[in-house]
């Protein structure tokens, strides 16, 4: 991707295509991009991601063909997806279940990114792309929960609108322009349905750029050091597609167990009740990988102070490159740094919890209490910890730091050059 | 290469600035339709009121109608709610603005300036949690009025918000009496 391909094409035909459209000596630079050799299983969701990305789009363009955006009708064609579509129940399920498997897969990918430094020099543009895609994929997660219409669907969008309602002067405008009417009704149906299915492309187009700016470095690793030569890399086929392929199979195997096991089991069984504008079920929660941001926005007695944590929650996440002052980027030779690393995923599931809860007595305590670490890990430990840690020795390079991980006496693998 | 006479580089900014300046109005108002498609349409201003007969409301008793897909309350209170609700000070509250569309901005919360005078019995207003959106519960939380489940804010017998994240009253819709015991809302 950086510079110009060295390759040629060997058949003429080939030859006379690519020179006009160098669609092959793109795809072979692909194929052949030097990828550090030290990449453990963490490495492989990104490809994870792509696949997921996929299937969502696949199975929702199904899903389109049979469903009615419509308020009298929505709750009623998902019903008749789930019973007279041949394999309705099946693509639906795999829908609605490959929502969650893209969060899981995508808050790894995140905490891996988060571990090994991988937002640092010269990765900052990459990362703040993969944040952008995160915020387009809970915009897009959002708006497809509220098209079933049942009673989750929408108070939850009822209360997620509502959140603009605190900004300042231009609040109610903005609801009602989201709405188009007095409250959430069938125009917010028809426009979510039609953002629905434009986000996932949007999607596809800013992972198209995230990838561009990850072929510009290359990929980090788990010692966080550089490549310094050709022997710290394999070339990206076979060693990492096969890899990928690999853990994409394992990662499908748990994707199937819910979508034929357990397909309700990440839903809401008030979902199954069609919604009703008059009545707002006892307890209302979003889906689980919305849990620890509805808990930070809880957690703050105040309409637009809860709104601004919430939203500050992700905005954070765009200046961590400039929050983290060391100079080390992975967490395998930053003692410190590691040990708030966990608490940070530890606090993260208490925030999930807090938020899965119903905000009264110890759980409002709770969650502030963990609102304010959550904020205090970016802005204070952070910056705090790059600058009084004493980072362990780097190896000199990938190569030497696998090579020292050899067992004695074995001759280290080496891959064909 | 020469330098243009300042008589000529004036020209050429203000040819620049001025096209500039024009294709930007002519971009906003290109864009401006696609915005405004997405507010409130004809068919759905035109579901503007709803009329509504108080008489078989028992005293104590609520019910809830649907006025432009939101939930209105209409409550027959009891003597003692009134007054209970007279007897805050209206220091105490949150939101002092009485938040009633039949009453100029800023009116202060008082009991009677939430209802029409002389029939403060019935309290009319909009059910929908000034928090989120959520509809409260009625006869419920820590002031005998409403109580949102989403979020835990308390509303008093008057509607007004007193506890919780909640930062205005429930408002008051635009409504009259077009007979004794017949309202007409909106």
């Amino acid at each position: 991707m950086s510079g110009h391909s060295t390759y040629e094409p060997k058949n003429p035909v080939a030859k006379w295509f690519d020179k006009q459209l160098p669609i092959l000596s793109m795809s072979h630079d692909f194929l052949v991009f030097p990828t550090p050799k030290n990449l453990n299983y963490l490495w492989t969701f990104g490809g994870i991601l792509s696949m997921c990305l996929v299937i969502q789009i696949l199975t929702g363009i199904v899903l389109a063909m049979h469903y009615t955006p419509h308020v009298d009708m929505a709750f009623n064609s998902v019903e008749h997806i789930m019973r007279d579509v041949n394999y309705g129940w099946l693509i639906r399920y795999i829908h609605q279940n490959g929502a969650s498997m893209f969060f899981i897969a995508v808050y790894i990918h995140i905490l891996r990114g988060m571990y090994y430094g991988s937002y640092k020099s010269p990765r900052e543009i990459l990362w703040i792309l993969g944040v952008i895609i995160l915020l387009l994929m809970m915009a897009t997660a959002f708006m497809g929960y509220v098209l079933p219409w049942g009673q989750m669907s929408f108070w939850g969008a009822k209360v997620i609108t509502n959140l603009f309602s605190a900004i300042p002067f231009v609040g109610d405008w903005v609801v009602t322009l989201l709405w188009g009417g007095f409250t959430v009704d069938n125009p917010t149906l028809n426009r979510f349905f039609s953002l629905h299915y434009l986000m996932p492309f949007m999607i596809a187009g800013v992972v198209a750029l995230h990838i561009w700016a990850l072929h510009i470095p290359g990929s980090n690793n788990p010692t966080g050091v550089s490549v310094k030569s050709g022997q710290d890399t394999v070339p990206f086929h076979p060693y990492i597609t096969m890899k990928d392929l690999f853990a994409a199979i394992v990662f499908l195997i748990l994707f199937a167990f819910f979508v034929f096991y357990k397909p309700n089991y990440l839903g809401h069984s008030i979902n199954f009740e069609v919604a009703d504008a008059l009545k707002t079920p006892e307890h209302i929660v979003p889906e689980w990988y919305f849990l620890p941001f509805y808990a930070i926005l809880r957690a703050i007695p105040d309409k637009l102070g809860g709104v601004l944590a919430m939203g500050g929650a992700i905005v954070v996440l765009f200046f961590l490159p400039w929050l983290d002052t060391s100079r080390v980027r992975s967490a395998k030779f930053r003692p410190i740094f590691r040990q708030f690393f966990w608490l940070f995923v530890i606090n993260v599931f208490i925030l999930g919890v807090v938020g899965a809860n119903p905000a009264e007595g110890w759980w409002i305590i709770v969650g502030q209490f963990s609102t304010a670490y959550y904020f205090l890990h970016f802005l204070v430990i952070i910056p705090l910890v790059g600058m009084i840690e004493n980072p362990k020795p780097l190896p000199a390079s990938i190569s030497e730091s696998v090579l020292a991980s050899q067992p004695k006496g074995e001759p280290a693998a080496q891959p064909a050059e | 290469m020469s330098t243009l006479d300042s008589h000529d580089s004036e020209r050429r900014d203000f040819l620049y600035i001025g096209t500039g300046a024009f294709a930007a109005v002519g971009t906003a108002m290109a864009v401006w339709p696609f915005i405004h498609q997405m507010n409130p349409d004809a068919s759905v201003k035109a579901l503007a009121s709803v009329e509504l007969d108080l008489a078989p409301i028992e005293e104590g008793q609520s019910i809830t109608i649907s006025w432009r897909g939101n939930p209105v309350f209409v409550r027959h209170r009891t003597a003692a709610e009134i007054e209970e609700a007279n007897s805050v000070p209206i220091e105490d509250l949150p939101d002092q603005d009485a938040r009633n569309a039949n009453l100029p901005e800023g009116t202060p919360a008082t009991d009677v300036n939430r209802v029409i005078d002389g029939k403060d019995k019935f309290l009319v207003m909009i059910g929908v949690c000034t928090h989120l959106g959520c509809v409260p519960v009625g006869e419920a939380g820590e002031f005998d009025g409403w109580f949102c489940p989403c979020h835990g804010s308390h509303y008093d017998t008057s509607g007004r918000i007193r506890k919780g994240p909640a930062p205005e009253n429930m408002p008051v819709p635009q409504y009259s009496y077009v007979s004794d015991t017949l309202i007409k809302i909106g």
